[in-house]
C-alpha cells in the first residue's frame, strides 16, 4: 500500500510537495524506501558480517539454522562489532569536520585565508588559557596559531586524556579513567576501532562496547567540541535571533541558493557573497529582486544561529525543496546529502553544486573550495545561481504558503546570559519544581517515521509537563516548523515552565544549534552539574533522538549516555539479533555510567518515560 | 490456484525468505517481538545450497496436485482443499507418524532438475521433503493465509520467488 502524502509528514508544507512531486511522477525517499520494503531482517538485526572475505557470514536469529560465522563469531560477537563501526563511522564525521574547521581557523591565523577573520576574541583567550597557552606579549594572531597547534594535536595525540574532556565534572572523569575508557586522541580511537572490529581480534562483547564507550566520548567531548569552540572563535557564538522557518522561505522573485550540509565554512562566505552589490546588481538584471540564500541540515543550522539566514527544512525536505522549481542553486558540503539530488536537479533548472574536496554526487556542478580563495569561490557559487535565474520554468514553480517565525541562536553562552550570568536561576526553577527537568531532544529524520511526526510531539509533551527541551539538528528544525521555537509557544508548557519562559521571554524550546553542537548540550550539563556539586547522571535530564538514522547519531547516542543522561531512541538500532548486547546497552551501561539507552518508536510512551526517569533523578536529589 | 513459483536462478542466497516465513508465523507478525517469542517462530522454507549446481535454491511445499502425502496420511490430516487446491494440514488429527514426509518429492520440476544434475543435499537426507522432521508436526508452508502475498514472496528482494496462477498442473 503506497503512503498518501499525508501519512508520509505531519508538515503541511511537505504534504503539498509530497503531492507536487507524484503528479508530476518524481520520485523521493519515501518511493525508493517502498521499493526496498521489506527491508533486510538480518540487516535490522545487525548478525550479518562482512568484516572479512571468508563471509558474509549472517545468524539465525531464530536459533534454527547457522549460530555462528565462519570464524567462530557468533550474533553477539557480530552486533557488537557492527556497532562498534558505526560509532567510528559517526565520530570520525563529526571530527573530521572539526579537523577542517581548525585547518581553516590555522590558514587565516597564518595570514593565508584572508577571507576569515577572528569574530570571538574572547572565547579565543578563554580557549588559548584553558589549552595552557599563555597571552602575555603576543598578538592575537600569534595566540591563534598556538592554538590552532593545539587543537590540531588532539587529534593525533597518543597519551589522553582528550583536553576538553576536562569540562566534564570531576566525577565523571574519575570514572571514565576508573573504567579505562578515558579517551587518549581522537583519531586513535577511531582506529583502534577499526584495528579491533578486524578478523580475530576484539571478540568480547561487553569489552567491544567500552571501545564504543571511548570513541563516542572521543566525539562528544572531543572532536564535536573542538568543532563547536573554532567555528565559535571564526563565525561568532550564536546569540537569540529570530528568523523564519520551512518551504515557504523560498522566493518567488528572488535568486533561491540552498547552502546544506554540516559545514559553514563555505556558507558564511557564501552568506556574505549574497550581499556583495555587484552581485546584487547582477541579479536585478536578471529579473530577480534579490538573492535569498536559506539552509537546510546542520550547514543552514550554522547560519540560522549566526545570522539569522531563514531554514527551508530539514533532512527528509531536501528533494522537496527542489522540486518547488524555485531553486536555483543547491549547494552542498558533507553529510546527510542525498545523491538523489543529482537526478532531482536534472528535472528542474536547478544547478547541483559540491563544494567539498571529499564529497562528490552524482550530476554536480563542482566548484570546490579552499579557504586561501574562499571568498572568491563564494562569489563564483552566488553568480552561478544568479545567472541560472532566467531559466527557471515559472510553469513548474510552486512554493507552499507555509512559513514560521522562530527563535534561535541558544549557545551556553547566550543562556547562561539570559540567567544573568550564572546556572542558579535554572537550578533554582528545577529545585523549586517550576521546571521539572531538562529534555535534549535531537536527531535525524528518518523516513520509517512519519517526517517530524516523533519530534514534534514527544517535545510537546515533554514541555506539557514543563520539562525544559534543548534541541539540535533536524530536531530543531521540526520543532521550529511547529511553531515551538517562539517565546508565544510558552502557551504549550506547563504553568511552571510557561512562567519562566515568560519572565526571560525564551522559547520552552531552545535551539542549541548543529548536531555537532550537542557538545553545548554537553557544557551546559557540566554547568548545571558543577555548579549543583553533582554528576551529570545525577540531574532530572533526559535525552530522545526520535527520528535517528545516521551513523553520527549512533556516536552522539553513545556519548550522550556515556556522560550520565538516559537516552530513549525513536526507531530501532541494528542491535536486536543479539540478546547480549541489547541487554548491555539498556540495562547493563546503568551499572556503568550510570546511564542507559531504551528504544521506544511512540513519541508519547517516550516522553512519559523521560518523564518517569526525570522524576526519579528528582526523587534521588530530594526534590519534590 | 496461485502458488510460489520458485526461479532458482534469481536466488542469492540471502535467506530473507526464511526469516520472512517465520515472522509471518510468530504470534506478534513483528520481526523485534518475535525474537523473544516462546515457542520461536518457525520457518516453512528453507534455502539450501546445491553443490553440484554450484547454487541455492528456496524450496517450499508445492501443493502437488496429486500430493503423495494427502494420500499416505493414515489419519485425514492432511487434505487438499477443493475450492483453493492448497493442502493443508490439520494439526489435531495429527499423530506424528511422519509417513507423509517420507513420500514427499518435495517439487515436481526442481526436483527433477537435481535429480539430472545427480545431487542430493544433505539435509534432503534427514528432512525427507519439505515436510520436516526436525521440528514439529504442521510446519509446512499454508501460503500465508491471509495475507495478500505469503511472506516470502514479499521479502526476497531479487523476485526469485514470485507468487502467480499456476495452470496445468
Amino acid at each position: 500500500m503506497k503512503k498518501t502524502a499525508f501519512e508520509k509528514s505531519i508538515d503541511p508544507a511537505s504534504q503539498t510537495l509530497l503531492q507536487k512531486a507524484e503528479n508530476e511522477g518524481i520520485e523521493t525517499a519515501w518511493d525508493r524506501y517502498e521499493q526496498q520494503l521489506p527491508q533486510c531482517s538480518f540487516g535490522q538485526l545487525g548478525v550479518c558480517c562482512r568484516n572479512c572475505n571468508m563471509g558474509p557470514c549472517r545468524i539465525d536469529p531464530f536459533g534454527e539454522g547457522t549460530e555462528k560465522g565462519v570464524c567462530g563469531a557468533t550474533a553477539d560477537i557480530i552486533v557488537a562489532r557492527n556497532l562498534l563501526r558505526m560509532i567510528a563511522a559517526g565520530a570520525a564525521a563529526h571530527s573530521d569536520h572539526a579537523r577542517d574547521a581548525v585547518l581553516t581557523f590555522k590558514k587565516m591565523s597564518e595570514g593565508e585565508a584572508g577571507s576569515y577573520k577572528i569574530k570571538d576574541e574572547a572565547k579565543l583567550f578563554s580557549l588559548a588559557s584553558e589549552y595552557g597557552i599563555p597571552a602575555e606579549g603576543k598578538s592575537r594572531e600569534e595566540v591563534a596559531v598556538e592554538l590552532a597547534n593545539a587543537m590540531l594535536l588532539e587529534f593525533g595525540k597518543q597519551n589522553g586524556p582528550v583536553l576538553c574532556t576536562k569540562r566534564a565534572p570531576g566525577v565523571r572523569l574519575r570514572l571514565w579513567s576508573e573504567l579505562g575508557i578515558e579517551p587518549r586522541g581522537i583519531d586513535r580511537e577511531i582506529v583502534e576501532c577499526m584495528h579491533r572490529t578486524h578478523i580475530g581480534v576484539d571478540n568480547n562483547a561487553t569489552h567491544i562496547l567500552l571501545q564504543g564507550l571511548r570513541t563516542g566520548i572521543s566525539d562528544g567531548w572531543g572532536g564535536s567540541m573542538i568543532a563547536t569552540d573554532v567555528q565559535d572563535i571564526l563565525f561568532g557564538t550564536p546569540e537569540p535571533k529570530k528568523s523564519t522557518v520551512n518551504l515557504g522561505v523560498l522566493s518567488l522573485e528572488k535568486v533561491n541558493l540552498i547552502v546544506h550540509g554540516h559545514e559553514p565554512i563555505l556558507s558564511e562566505m557564501i552568506v556574505e557573497a549574497a550581499e556583495n552589490p555587484e552581485l546584487l546588481e547582477l541579479a536585478k538584471e536578471k529579473g530577480a529582486s534579490g538573492i535569498n540564500v536559506v539552509g537546510i541540515c546542520c550547514t543552514g543550522n550554522e547560519t540560522l544561529m549566526r545570522h539569522g539566514t531563514p531554514i527551508a527544512g530539514n533532512f527528509l525536505q531536501q528533494e522537496l525543496a527542489v522540486i518547488t522549481g524555485a531553486v536555483e542553486a543547491m549547494v552542498v558540503d558533507v553529510q546527510c546529502i542525498m545523491p538523489s539530488l543529482g537526478g532531482l536537479t536534472g528535472c528542474y533548472h536547478t544547478k547541483f553544486i559540491s563544494t567539498s574536496p571529499k564529497a562528490d554526487f552524482p550530476g554536480t556542478v563542482r566548484m570546490e573550495f579552499h579557504e586561501e580563495k574562499a571568498y572568491e569561490t563564494a562569489k563564483e557559487i552566488v553568480r552561478a545561481a544568479v545567472e541560472n535565474f532566467p531559466n527557471r520554468n515559472r510553469e513548474k514553480v510552486s512554493i507552499p504558503e507555509e512559513k514560521q517565525e522562530c527563535m534561535a541562536g541558544f549557545s551556553v553562552e547566550a543562556i547562561l546570559n539570559a540567567l544573568g550570568g550564572s546556572p542558579d536561576p535554572l537550578i533554582e526553577a528545577i529545585a523549586g519544581g517550576a521546571v521539572k527537568g531538562i529534555g535534549a531532544v535531537v536527531g535525524c529524520n528518518n523516513v520509517k517515521v512519519q517526517h517530524n511526526y516523533g519530534h514534534v510531539n514527544l517535545v510537546k509533551e515533554l514541555i506539557k509537563n514543563n520539562v525544559l527541551v534543548v534541541t539540535t539538528g533536524c530536531n530543531a528544525i521540526a520543532c521550529a516548523e511547529a511553531g515551538l521555537l517562539v517565546p508565544e509557544a510558552a502557551v504549550l508548557a506547563g504553568e511552571g515552565l510557561k512562567g519562566i519562559c515568560e519572565a526571560l521571554g525564551i522559547p520552552p524550546v531552545l535551539h542549541m544549534g548543529s548536531c555537532v553542537d550537542i557538545s553545548r548540550i554537553l557544557v551546559l550539563a557540566s554547568a548545571i552539574a558543577n555548579r549543583m556539586g553533582v554528576d551529570i547522571s545525577d540531574l532530572p535530564a533526559a535525552g530522545a533522538a526520535p527520528e535517528w538514522m545516521s551513523e553520527k547519531a549512533v556516536s552522539i547516542g553513545v556519548y550522550v549516555v556515556s556522560s550520565g543522561i538516559y537516552t530513549v531512541l525513536g526507531t530501532i538500532p541494528p542491535v536486536l539479533g543479539s540478546q547480549e548486547v541489547t541487554a548491555l546497552l539498556t540495562k547493563g551501561l546503568d551499572s556503568v555510567v550510570g546511564a542507559s539507552f531504551a528504544v521506544e518508536p511512540d513519541p508519547f510512551k517516550a516522553a512519559k518515560m523521560m518523564l518517569e526517569h526525570i522524576d526519579k533523578k528528582r526523587k534521588a536529589l530530594g526534590l519534590k | 490456484m496461485k502458488d510460489v513459483i520458485i526461479r532458482p536462478e534469481r536466488c542469492m542466497g540471502c535467506h530473507s525468505c526464511e526469516v520472512a516465513c517465520a515472522v509471518a508465523h510468530s504470534k506478534s507478525k513483528n520481526l523485534f517481538l518475535a525474537l523473544g517469542e516462546e515457542p520461536a517462530p518457525k520457518k516453512r522454507i528453507y534455502v539450501e545450497y546445491i553443490p553440484a549446481l554450484g547454487a541455492s535454491m528456496p524450496i517450499t511445499c508445492r501443493h502437488c496436485e496429486d500430493a503423495p502425502c494427502v494420500s499416505v496420511c493414515p489419519t485425514k490430516a492432511l487434505s487438499r482443499d477443493p475450492v483453493t487446491n492448497t493442502v493443508s494440514h490439520n494439526p489435531e488429527r495429527c499423530v506424528d507418524c511422519w509417513t507423509c514426509s517420507t513420500v514427499c518429492t518435495r517439487f515436481s520440476s526442481l526436483y527433477q532438475l537435481i535429480l539430472v544434475a545427480g545431487c542430493w543435499t544433505s539435509s534432503m537426507n534427514c528432512n525427507y521433503g519439505v515436510i520436516s522432521r526436525q521440528i514439529e508436526a504442521g510446519v509446512r508452508c499454508d501460503l500465508c493465509k491471509g495475507r495478500e502475498l505469503p511472506a516470502c514472496v514479499e521479502a526476497c528482494p531479487t523476485h526469485a520467488l514470485v507468487f502467480s496462477e499456476v495452470v496445468g498442473r
